[in-house]
């Protein structure tokens, strides 16, 4: 930081100011004490407090995720289900394939792709930046999809395990539409194994809104690591792995508790 | 059986490209300022990068770079994780324990991003992107060849293997370690699709491969500047990473349809 000629008392005043002539353990203990209070500490590369510079960029990632989360569901959803009740249709093959591609497209690709088609091409949307809803449906597209291939792929095979069942045959026997048997009878038996990778994805999801901000410089907390990497900012760094960890622990727990929710065994179980 | 051969001999090109590729007389690092970003043509199938540099060329070395990767990362993660797990499962105890806490901590990171974090601080390189990918590799072969050894080693053939006074890293090599090869093989093959899309991913961040070697990553992240002039320089990288990863993926599934197949054929 102080670059290569640096003087020692301008080194060891350095060390003193970054609490670095500290013994490991009381520089642990304060950081933690800190950590209590909510202070991240501050950024050696502007000298902003953490906090201050995270609460500015959080919601920009937030917007991000949600979006991409909403792309996931309305792709996967009418994808895996179609396919797992036109099995081996043409239907079927498509939506399949759409989902090995999306697999294997990775993000850093199809986001410069889809700027080369949506932006320059058509036109239609902003090539990079956070301003206003088009902007974010590159970026959203980009993340869901991904997200999109593997749902659909679980989808299809949960709603083709439980389209066997008796309790699907009892529902056709008397009658219902074929939308309501999948809907209220296949769907909500099938959603367990989907919650769990919903949950599992959100955390893949965060990971992937690095690589994703970063493509379309989007303002969110992953491209702020990328930054901080680059600049070797530690305190952003830490602060910024300790938030998206602490998010995607969250996250998991959060499907645990809806797992309870969504399947009354559990609960029943846990009960009594 | 006809949708395997595609994907079999594109990763049978990878392979080649990745062996032989140092045999052929290769210019990856040729600078041409005359041939700045010139589009493809049949003398040169993929034109030249901002540099002016053969971009098959560097596709090559980018097949090398991958490869290279994929290879060492799959071999140390999955010899680390099998030996941690098996052992874990195998002697129980206090070292099982440590063993779960530790698998517990690293599944509480999503794997990239514990792996940018690593090649972060580590600083760019290639060892570098070997030892960030193998720290968060290990841990699904540890937690697959534990769950496996923890059913196995309550089975007959081990107590008999016991009671015939075998050594603990007998059984653990002759009577565990081949049944416990179906699941890693499938698990491995998957982590070559990851291993490829996370180097490059990091190559792409610019963590990984530094200039001027070539990486399928760090090639589309010099394209993306160029890409409203010349949009094949990030058009076949990304071709050649999504083809490779999808005849891994391909592979994968059937691999792994074919044996569950065989289990329950068994049962």
């Amino acid at each position: 930081m102080l670059g290569e000629t640096a003087h020692a008392t301008d080194k060891e005043s350095l060390r003193q100011a970054l609490g670095l002539h500290l013994p490991i353990h009381s520089q642990l203990l304060n950081y933690l004490q800190r950590l209590i209070q909510f202070d991240l500490g501050t950024s050696i590369h502007s000298g902003r407090a953490i906090t201050d510079i995270f609460l500015e960029r959080f919601p920009a990632t937030v917007e991000l995720g949600l979006g991409a989360t909403i792309v996931a569901l309305t792709l996967a959803f009418p994808l895996g289900i179609l396919s797992a009740i036109r099995q081996k249709t043409l239907i079927d093959f498509s939506a399949m394939t759409f989902a090995l591609a999306g697999v294997s497209i990775p993000n850093f690709w199809l986001g410069p792709m889809l700027i080369m088609v949506g932006s320059l091409w058509l036109g239609w949307f902003p090539v990079s930046g956070r301003d206003g809803v088009l902007s974010l449906i590159l970026p959203a597209l980009t993340l869901g999809t991904a997200m999109a291939a593997i749902l659909s792929r679980m989808i299809r095979s949960a709603v083709l395990e439980v389209i066997h069942e008796d309790y699907i045959r009892t529902a056709q026997a008397k009658g219902l539409t074929e939308s309501r048997t999948i809907i209220r009878h296949a769907l909500r038996n099938a959603m367990l194994p989907v919650m769990t990778l919903l949950g599992l994805q959100l955390g893949s999801l965060l990971s992937g809104a690095v690589i994703t901000e970063t493509v379309f410089a989007w303002p969110g907390i992953g491209s702020l690591m990328i930054e901080a990497i680059q600049q070797r900012d530690y305190p952003i760094v830490q602060a910024a792995i300790l938030c998206i960890s602490l998010i995607y622990i969250g996250v998991n727990l959060l499907t645990d508790i809806l797992y309870a929710w969504l399947d009354p065994r559990i609960r029943i179980r846990d009960a009594s | 059986m006809i949708r395997l051969w595609l994907p079999l001999i594109l990763l049978c090109i990878w392979c080649l490209l990745a062996l032989l590729g140092s045999t052929f007389s290769l210019a990856p690092n040729h600078i041409d300022l005359t041939n700045i970003l010139s589009q493809p043509s049949t003398d040169v199938w993929f034109g030249h990068d901002e540099l002016g540099r053969s971009i098959s060329d560097r596709l090559i070395i980018g097949a090398q770079t991958s490869f290279l990767v994929a290879i060492f990362v799959i071999l140390f993660s999955s010899l680390v994780g099998t030996i941690l797990g098996i052992a874990g499962a195998f002697w129980g105890g206090w070292i099982d324990h440590l063993l779960t806490r530790i698998i517990d901590v690293f599944l509480a990171f999503p794997g990239i991003l514990l792996a940018i974090t690593l090649a972060g601080i580590m600083g760019p390189g290639i060892k570098n992107v070997v030892l960030a990918l193998t720290c968060v590799g290990w841990v699904g072969y540890a937690r697959l060849a534990r769950a496996q050894v923890l059913t196995i080693k309550k089975t007959d053939h081990v107590t008999a293997a016991r009671a015939l006074g075998a050594t603990s890293s007998r059984i653990m090599i002759y009577h565990l370690l081949p049944l416990l090869s179906a699941p890693l093989i499938v698990e491995m093959s998957f982590g070559i699709a990851g291993i490829v899309v996370a180097e490059a991913g990091l190559s792409f961040l610019g963590l990984g491969v530094q200039p001027p070697d070539a990486s399928w990553g760090s090639m589309i992240r010099d394209g993306t500047r160029y890409m409203l002039v010349a949009p094949h320089v990030v058009i076949a990288p990304g071709v050649a990473l999504m083809l490779v990863v999808l005849a891994v993926n391909i592979l994968g599934d059937w691999m792994r349809d074919w044996l569950d197949v065989k289990n329950i054929r068994h049962m």
